[in-house]
């Protein structure tokens, strides 16, 4: 019998992969500071301690309200750049649509200070709404690649049937295009969301001292008696974090099987 | 079926309609990222003023001794050495180069077999759910991931106190504050970037080439290296891109894994420009980094521009 060496490795590698976030609910409900075995006993004092903690609430609501400023913000942005992009040929759309992609491979710390520079020197002060179009800028490429491949994956024909029975460009894109590509949209939202709840380089540099969670637990995680609360909190956060990915893979689906795409992979 | 000649024209020509249509993203990608990109550049080369930027042409952030202009009008030494001359700055360029190209062959390198693995041997139905599996853990919390690994390889972390209560070993293995922590932690934030690009790559290729290969009695590894791995390669190339340029920038896991102690460019970035407030060395110091990053990309697509040709 052949040993299946690559299916052993890539199993080895998606535990690597899963370790760090395996050991996140160990130690939530573990009753020590102490992040080490043995073990030593069952704890809820951590989520409790989350729960009743009112600086993270109010952490959490400014995040809850920049996320959910970034996501719609974002997929606005990256319908127009992807529809623009896949609908029409024009000299301009390489250059800009490079400029568009380009937080994508840019490190992070670099968009910041850069905004932060020209943010400061405008004299715009820096708050919430900075973080808001900081965290826009990272999210609306991702935006865009999801949404270039559910724009893609449209039949052109069934637009110009709509033309062709009098609909105008606008109740066309309502009416026939919007509908198709609502899961793709739906999709790009999810992630766009999940990204800027996470972020945390960009919201380090544009922030006002306005708690947000990523900074909130940087914070926190300097001493080590606030250590464990993280570790609650992470656990919640990992629980959000997956039931929203598998949300947007299911609409992201959903969108291939009403065009009647094959499904060819991931988000990316 | 051809273009209908009736088409309403409301929207007027192709490059019109799609200038309308991107113009809004494309605004506010020229306003938040090409224009602060450019004031970064400028701020390089004016003068460090106490809180402010004050704009006097000088090229002391990158090659000098700067001066600052103090509130009379005058010139006074202000100490501290440009980007290119100040040997801490070099220090910590060529260790964070050397720490992104590390991490960056480890990542790919680790990366090929598995996207290997879901693009031959996953049947195609399974494939979505392998890679919607391998992106879990990217998509949490950035900060409690890096954070993990030193939970796990801390001096009475989980790796030493499992391995000492198992008596397996009874000194703490030394793991943390290492260079090699660093790597592994970046190795394993950044894997999806790797992991995608080259299975992407991997799709594509024509399956009756490797039969064609193995027919005409090539052995799979030969096949391997002569048919599939050069044309994978424009996922290989585009996953280190992706890996190594970001990882430059990175200033959490030296904080968190490094515990300081082991500083990278990007911390100087960070202390420049949010706690000595020197925005005209932060500003030269980025630059120079990005400089040196894009150097580096340019000669290693330059290498590797065969495999580049006539694919897009």
């Amino acid at each position: 019998m052949k040993i299946p060496v690559l299916r052993i490795y890539t199993l080895g590698y998606l535990l690597f992969l899963y370790c760090p976030i395996v050991i996140l609910p160990i130690f939530a409900f573990n009753d020590s500071t102490a992040l080490a075995f043995p073990l030593q006993g069952f704890t809820t004092q951590w989520f409790h301690n989350v729960w009743n903690d009112a600086v993270l609430a109010k952490a959490l609501k400014n995040s809850l309200l920049v996320a959910g400023a970034t996501a719609v913000l974002s997929t606005i942005f990256g319908t127009l750049a992807a529809r623009a992009n896949t609908r029409y040929q024009f000299k301009a759309a390489a250059p800009l649509m490079g400029l568009i992609m380009l937080p994508m491979v840019l490190p992070e710390i670099i968009m910041a200070m850069a905004l932060l520079v020209v943010l400061l020197s405008v004299g715009i002060p820096l708050s919430l709404f900075t973080i808001i179009l900081g965290h826009v800028l990272v999210c609306t490429p991702f935006a865009v690649a999801i949404l270039t491949s559910a724009f893609q994956s449209l039949d052109k024909s069934l637009e110009e049937a709509a033309y062709d029975l009098g609909e105008g460009p606008f109740s066309t894109f309502r009416l026939i295009i919007l509908p198709l590509v609502m899961p793709g949209i739906i999709s790009a939202m999810l992630i766009c969301f999940t990204i800027s709840l996470d972020e945390f380089i960009v919201a380090n540099f544009l922030g006002s001292g306005e708690p947000l969670l990523s900074t909130f637990i940087y914070g926190q995680l300097r001493s080590p008696k606030n250590v464990p609360n993280i570790m609650a909190l992470g656990t919640i956060l990992v629980g959000v974090s997956v039931i929203l990915l598998a949300l947007a893979e299911f609409f992201r689906r959903r969108g291939l099987a009403r065009t009647g795409v094959k499904d060819s992979g991931g988000f990316l | 079926m051809s273009e209908p000649l009736n088409r309403p024209r409301f929207w007027g020509s192709q490059a019109a309609s799609g200038l309308a249509l991107i113009s809004p993203t494309a605004v506010f990608a020229i306003l938040l990222l090409a224009a602060p990109l450019a004031a970064t550049l400028v701020y390089s080369v004016m003068t460090d003023g106490y809180l402010t930027v004050i704009p006097r042409f000088q090229l002391c952030n990158y090659i000098g001794e700067c001066h600052s202009q103090l509130a009379d009008g005058t010139m006074a030494p202000e100490g501290y050495l440009g980007a290119w001359s100040d040997p801490i700055v070099r220090t910590l360029m060529a260790r964070s180069l050397i720490v992104s190209m590390l991490v960056t062959a480890a990542t790919v390198l680790l990366a090929y077999p598995v996207a290997y693995f879901v693009s031959f041997n996953v049947e195609a139905s399974r494939k979505p759910l392998w890679l919607f599996m391998i992106t879990i853990p990217f998509w949490t919390s950035y900060v409690i991931r890096v954070f993990m690994w030193n939970v796990m390889i801390s001096r009475t972390g989980v790796i030493n106190s499992a391995l000492e209560g198992l008596h397996i070993i009874s000194d703490p293995l030394q793991m943390s504050f290492t260079i090699q922590a660093m790597v592994i932690t970046l190795a394993h934030a950044y894997a999806p970037f790797a992991i995608l690009p080259i299975y992407v790559a991997l799709e594509k290729i024509d399956r009756s080439l490797l039969e064609a290969g193995q027919d005409l009695g090539e052995t799979r590894f030969a096949t391997f290296l002569r048919v599939t791995l050069p044309l994978s390669m424009t996922g290989v190339i585009a996953a280190v891109l992706i890996v190594f340029i970001p990882t430059i920038g990175d200033y959490v896991t030296p904080n968190l894994i490094g515990g300081g102690k082991i500083p990278m460019i990007a911390n100087m970035i960070e202390k420049q420009m949010l706690k000595a407030d020197n925005r005209t060395l932060g500003s030269a110091i980025a630059v120079t980094a990005m400089l040196v990053v894009g150097l580096v990309s340019v000669v290693f697509l330059l290498l590797n521009r065969r495999y580049l040709k006539g694919q897009k």
